[in-house]
């Protein structure tokens, strides 16, 4: 009763802060919190549901008419979520380590690129592309459909290769695809280079929805499917054969596994969730080029997964909010606040901050911070902040 | 009438060493033996039979089908399933989850079934985890069943292997050395399960085993492999007076004594 009590309190005092301090990224982190708390809360499922409903799905788009950059922090969460939830199947549940993973989404996001920009013009010689918007929806389900064929494509050279053999292959493979996206313009303007591909058309949406909350909900809907599907599996004799082929590969091939179609599985589930999410984000950024696809991006999703707690549900979708959260929001603000301290002139232990050296301005510390705070959490707690539990059955009579 | 299980000529070379050579074994009820030093080729001959290996000579059937060329997982769908000599169980998985992984090539359902929790699905993964309470049942390891396996003790490991290879509805078992680190005391209790699985289940059972007072009490037959070569089968206690037999496990003036 208390739990319950307190529960809502958080989400409504913490939602009512946001919308008093809109500017206070403080704030915003306390309102983020309260959903966790109400995660772990122990309260009936039933007002967890509700509350998680009601943040997400109400106040969280009315945060985003007082702070807009929220509502897209929240966007942005949402998509790397997905992505962390895929990559999750390869590298958590298959223990397949995949270190080009946002070749799948660079795969997704430049298939609506190409035929929902004036660019498929270049590439068909006509005049019909862009497609109309609506056919932005069918092509979240090609986008798929492309993505989960790469995947396959990938998986079927690296089925021999294991542990680092197979990290390096599709490290290799990742690399591959952006470098294939910087030079097909060339002899035909596939992808149009460095350059990128714009406008990418946005999907319609009714009148009175913006297209910031169009997005968001869109996001939300998927990811809500994504967690859905990926439960769905986990809990099926698909997700316990990829759990054995990550166990002990050989004495799950004994008991009857079949290693190629398992792990083809595995590859093709998790690009597919990437590929869905790729289309959406070349739509929400109107531009894509092969920049927004590198080698650290795929790093940076392995290290949510591995953050959050390998092989977890709850686990990938926590490591994603952290790193989202703390690139955009916490490391931004921290580097802001210190650049203002140096501006005022503001004296610490008898140096005055503002004769510090270019060199070492506050921005260039956001990723040392980062990476301390990733070594830190593989030092004291190496099994993620959410690891995997075992699910306690009964078993018929 | 063809034998259940039939392996005939087998050869395997690595590189220049020869592990097995010409080995003909069969088995078609009961329980049978393979016993030799270490080192004789006995683990690789299991290692052939269940298409880890290619051998490079030689046939096997099981239920007069060739296997030779099949996958493992093939192999196990067919009906023939083993357990391992250092245990290779999931070790993070339940003892429950390692004896359903155990039921994989028993299960016939599609991503569909299992994306639309279709009420064939649930019908499916209800009878699964039944059967997987009532295997768990058979070694005794039901209360056990929400551990992790990593954390169950070593003869709890050797039985869980057994129940999951039992998962798979085999026709042959194969079981390699399954009791090594057991006392004597455990050793005698396992294999009073092993005669009761071939009477409950009518299954076959290939063992190989060093415990040579198990071996003796529990075989209907024996074969002893050394240097990758047969040298003796028959029934308990005729291999034991083989001189050849006495003669690889203790050398050749034991043998000459033995027989004078």
């Amino acid at each position: 009763m208390i739990h319950s009590a307190a529960a809502v309190t958080f989400v409504a005092l913490s939602g009512a802060g946001v919308a008093l301090f809109p500017r206070s990224i403080l704030v915003f982190l306390v309102f983020q919190s309260s959903l966790v708390f109400v995660y772990l809360a122990r309260i009936p499922s039933w007002l967890r549901f509700g509350l998680l409903a009601a943040a997400l799905g109400v106040m969280m788009p009315a945060i985003g008419t007082y702070n807009g950059y929220y509502l897209e922090v929240a966007t942005q969460v949402g998509i790397f979520v997905a992505l962390a939830l895929g990559l999750n199947i390869v590298v958590g549940l298959a223990g397949l380590l995949d270190l080009g993973y946002v070749a799948f989404f660079a795969v997704g996001a430049y298939s609506w690129a190409i035929f929902g920009s004036p660019h498929g013009n270049i590439l068909f010689d006509t005049t019909i592309f862009p497609l109309p918007s609506w056919w932005f929806y069918p092509f979240l389900v090609i986008g798929l459909l492309v993505a989960a064929a790469t995947g396959v494509v990938l998986g079927l050279p690296v089925l021999r290769l294991r542990g680092d053999y197979l990290a390096i292959v599709t490290l290799g493979f990742g690399e591959v695809i952006r470098v294939l996206a910087n030079n097909l313009d060339k002899p035909i303007n596939v992808t149009n280079g460095p350059k990128g591909i714009t406008p990418i058309a946005r999907p319609p949406l009714p009148p009175e929805v913006s297209h910031a909350v169009g997005f968001y909900f869109l996001v939300l809907l998927i990811v809500l499917v994504v967690i859905l599907v990926n439960r769905r599996l986990e809990d099926s004799h698909i997700g316990r054969a990829w759990e054995a082929i990550r166990e002990d590969q050989l004495a799950a091939q004994a008991m009857g596994v079949p290693l190629v179609r398992a792990k083809l599985l595995a590859f093709a589930c998790g690009a597919s969730f990437a590929g869905v999410m790729g289309v959406v984000f070349a739509s929400k950024q109107v531009f894509i080029n092969p920049e927004s696809f590198t080698f650290l991006e795929s790093i940076g999703v392995l290290a949510m997964v591995i953050l959050g707690g390998m092989g977890s549900i709850p686990g990938a979708i926590i490591g994603a909010t952290v790193v989202t959260v703390l690139n955009l929001q916490v490391l931004k603000g921290l580097s802001l606040w210190l650049n203002e301290l140096k501006n005022a002139g503001v004296t610490v232990l008898g140096y005055n901050l503002a004769n510090l050296p270019t060199q070492l301005e506050p921005a260039k510390y956001e990723r040392m911070i980062f990476g301390i705070i990733l070594v830190l959490m593989m030092i004291f707690r190496p099994q993620g902040i959410f690891p995997a539990r075992r699910r306690q059955r009964e078993l018929g009579k | 009438m063809t034998e259940l299980f039939a392996a005939q000529g087998i050869t395997k070379r690595f590189g220049g060493l020869t592990a097995l050579h010409d080995v003909t074994f069969g088995v078609d009820t009961g329980i049978a033996s393979i016993i030799g030093p270490n080192g004789a080729g006995k683990t690789t001959l299991f290692n052939v039979f269940t298409g880890l290996y290619a051998a490079d000579d030689g046939q096997v059937t099981f239920k007069g089908q060739p296997l030779v060329g099949l996958r493992p997982d093939e192999i196990t769908a067919l009906g023939i399933c083993r357990t391992f000599q250092n245990i290779r169980l999931f070790a993070n998985m339940t003892a429950a989850e390692n004896v359903l992984v155990g039921m994989h090539s028993r299960v016939r359902l599609g991503v569909m079934d299992v994306l639309a929790r279709s009420a064939r699905f649930r019908d499916v993964e209800g009878s699964l985890w039944r059967r997987g309470g009532e295997l768990l049942d058979r070694v005794g390891l039901r209360p056990k069943a929400n551990e992790v396996a990593r954390n169950l003790p070593y003869g709890d490991q050797r039985r869980l292997e057994l129940a999951r290879a039992l998962a798979a509805d085999p026709a042959l078992l194969l079981l390699d050395e399954p009791t090594a680190g057991m006392t004597q005391g455990e050793a005698v209790t396992l294999m009073a399960l092993l005669r009761q699985l071939v009477a409950d289940l009518g299954i076959a059972i290939i063992l190989i085993e060093h415990n040579m007072r198990v071996v003796m009490e529990v075989s209907d037959r024996v074969a002893v492999l050394d240097h990758g070569e047969k040298i003796a089968e028959g029934a308990p206690r005729e291999v034991q007076a083989n001189p050849r037999v006495v003669e690889a496990y203790l050398g050749r003036r034991a043998a000459t004594r033995a027989g004078s």
